[in-house]
């Protein structure tokens, strides 16, 4: 028996083997390792960047700067390595900074009792902004440790690759399993979004979590920002627009609660694969308007929030049945 | 009910795929968005030129992103098209995905723009030559006003940007044969038609009530679309007092024409895919490689190339 908290994620894992299989009939080549490699790399930034998201999400908080950070990390990686710094130290800086930017924001958010939707917001203006005092060209990079790095991969049949960007999606989805559910902080994050009174009267530290928690997604969307700039070998301010939107939209469709404190951070990876093999179809058929992406999408959210609220109401009408029949 | 779900749409899937086996040549295009109308107009064309050839063609609209361009590149190739158009969003980062694309040996166009790779990455680009439009354009008006004084003004795209920067050096290279021609004022109006409008206004003023003015030369239709509302304002004859000319050829400014308010514009085709699709059908025959670079052909017209007739072929483009 499937519990009730756990359904939405099995919605997720379902539609997304079903949509699969649906394709996979239309275009017998979506299913190949070429086109599984594809989905996990082409979502690589995405799929970190949403790691960062559920936690945030989890708490009953929202990080509205990620795809800024994303864009400001590629610039200002690909300005450093142009000037002659080494990629790995530029790496480290730009990480450094992100989650430095993220912790600032979880004290703002804290110390000020803001909205997160409120510090956050100013985040994505003040990243964005930065950006594009470093530099409004698309910067192209090329470097050897670069070259390096796309060259670690795993042969699949067909011609399909488990790239370097591809595992480092998989590995942030592995520690952001581990942290969530085998960590105190893990714990705290999902009392936090329960309820952030009843966490405190737990003795969960508040203050500690809210930077950590937004330093966590700050160092995520670096990392998203490490990946968009492998991906395109360039970094440019105007790019990844509106992708925290994707994200939070991946970490919904995932099952998580978007009032927080519930949800799987798994779920999360299929609800970018979803939005990635949605993308994926609409090239493969060919005819159809990307715009289709947004509207399935749109629906999926929709759906899933009417699943999450109806669940809800049925466990308090349970539980509301259970106090009656126990008085 | 799901089986029965399930079964109705592999039946529709045999039926689409059906369709699809029936034409020989796949070609993936890439495209960036539908910003403009000129944009939106190269897609019509684009998709016209592939079903006049019995190509069958797959759209992608990138949304003005490039992750998404780079993601529709390497589903084409998983798919196994037998080529690829690019109109690339911007110029760097596409090395890898052209990389990709040789490795799976499926020649690449690029279509309107030019990239940052080493060109053994895709078998041609096909563009326009954004100097030689200003040349023509010059070159018309060198002739138009013969040995009279005439003094220019001229409408300047966004400042900065590539087109501007080479519409009006080329316009300068076309009336340097003729002495008689002065640039007296050049600003930017952004290459929209309030802006244009605004500019022209200003010029006006300041030059007599527009008396001492002899032409204006607009970056883009738009501007000169604007600046003809300013010059009839203004009390003067757009056409005839002053002579308007421009670049792009939208439908718009042949109504102009027709009405006798515009003097001769500049094509940029959006028929970029139909030399692209040449090259490649070329290249699939026998292997021979086309030049690296394919120039569109700017075609100039004048009110005497009946632009009552080329606005309404232009005018269901979606421009």
């Amino acid at each position: 028996m499937i519990r009730a908290r756990n359904l939405p994620f099995v919605a997720t894992v379902v539609i997304f083997l079903l949509a699969y299989a649906l394709c996979a009939l239309q275009f017998p080549n979506m299913l190949s390792f070429r086109v599984a490699g594809n989905l996990l790399t082409d979502n690589a930034f995405l799929g970190i960047a949403a790691v960062g998201m559920t936690f945030v999400i989890l708490s009953g908080g929202i990080d509205l700067s990620v795809g800024s950070v994303i864009a400001f990390t590629s610039v200002f990686v690909a300005v450093l390595i142009r000037a002659g710094v080494h990629p790995a130290l530029a790496f480290a800086l730009a990480l450094a900074l992100s989650t430095g930017f993220g912790a600032l924001m979880g004290l703002t958010i804290h110390a000020l009792k803001m909205p997160a939707f409120v510090v956050t917001l100013a985040g994505m203006f003040l990243a964005r902004g930065a950006a594009f005092l470093i530099s409004t060209d698309s910067v192209p990079i090329s470097h050897d440790f670069l070259r390096t790095l796309k060259g670690l991969y795993i042969s699949l049949p067909d011609k399909g690759r488990l790239t370097f960007l591809a595992m480092l999606m998989l590995a942030a989805f592995v520690i952001g399993v581990v942290l969530a559910h085998r960590t105190r902080f893990g714990a705290n994050v999902y009392a936090l979004g329960g309820s952030s009174q009843s966490a405190e009267l737990m003795g969960v530290p508040l203050r500690r979590t809210t930077v950590q928690l937004y330093a966590f997604s700050g160092f995520m969307a670096g990392l998203a920002g490490l990946a968009y700039t492998l991906y395109t070998s360039a970094g440019y301010s105007l790019a990844t627009v509106g992708v925290e939107l994707d994200a939070i939209a991946a970490v919904v469709v995932g099952g998580t609660l978007l009032t927080g404190g519930a949800g799987l951070v798994l779920g999360t990876l299929f609800g970018v694969l979803i939005q990635g093999l949605i993308q994926m179809y609409i090239v493969f058929d060919g005819t159809l308007s990307s715009w289709w992406t947004k509207i399935v999408v749109g629906l999926l959210l929709f759906a899933f929030i009417v699943l999450q609220r109806l669940i809800l109401l049925a466990s308090e009408r349970r539980a509301a049945m259970r106090a009656a029949h126990g008085g | 009910m799901k089986r029965k779900l399930l079964a109705a749409s592999s039946v529709a899937c045999l039926m689409l795929s059906g369709a699809v086996y029936a034409q020989d040549m796949t070609v993936g295009f890439s495209q960036i968005g539908s910003e403009s109308g000129w944009r939106a107009a190269e897609t019509t064309v684009t998709q016209q030129q592939a079903k006049e050839r019995g190509i069958d063609l797959k759209f992608a609209d990138a949304q003005q992103k490039q992750e998404n361009q780079i993601k529709a590149v390497r589903g084409f190739i998983a798919q196994g098209v037998d080529a690829i158009l690019i109109a690339p969003v911007v110029a760097t980062g596409w090395d890898d995905v052209l990389t990709e694309a040789k490795d799976a040996e499926i020649p690449v166009v690029l279509l309107d723009r030019q990239i940052d790779a080493p060109d053994d990455l895709y078998l041609t680009a096909v563009t326009s030559d954004q100097v030689y439009e200003g040349k023509v354009a010059g070159e018309w008006l060198a002739k138009e006003v013969g040995d009279k004084d005439c003094k220019v003004v001229e409408l300047q795209g966004t400042t900065g940007s590539s087109p501007a920067i080479n519409r009006k050096k080329g316009f300068e290279e076309g009336i340097a044969s003729n002495p008689k021609i002065t640039i007296a004022r050049s600003q930017t109006g952004d290459f929209t038609r309030t802006k244009g409008k605004e500019v022209m206004e200003s010029f006006i003023k300041a030059e007599g009530g527009g008396k001492d003015i002899c032409a204006v030369y607009a970056h883009n239709d738009d501007m000169a679309v604007g600046a003809i509302q300013a010059i009839k304002e203004a009390g003067l004859k757009p056409g005839t007092d002053i002579k308007v000319v421009s670049i792009d050829a939208v439908p718009d400014i042949f109504l102009a024409m027709e009405a006798g308010e515009a003097n001769a514009t500049v094509e940029l085709t959006p028929n970029m895919a139909g030399p692209a699709f040449d090259a490649l059908a070329k290249f699939k025959a026998d292997g021979t490689a086309p030049p690296k670079w394919i120039q569109t052909e700017s075609k100039l017209y004048t009110q005497a190339d009946d632009p009552k007739a080329v606005y309404e072929a232009k005018k269901g483009l979606g421009y």
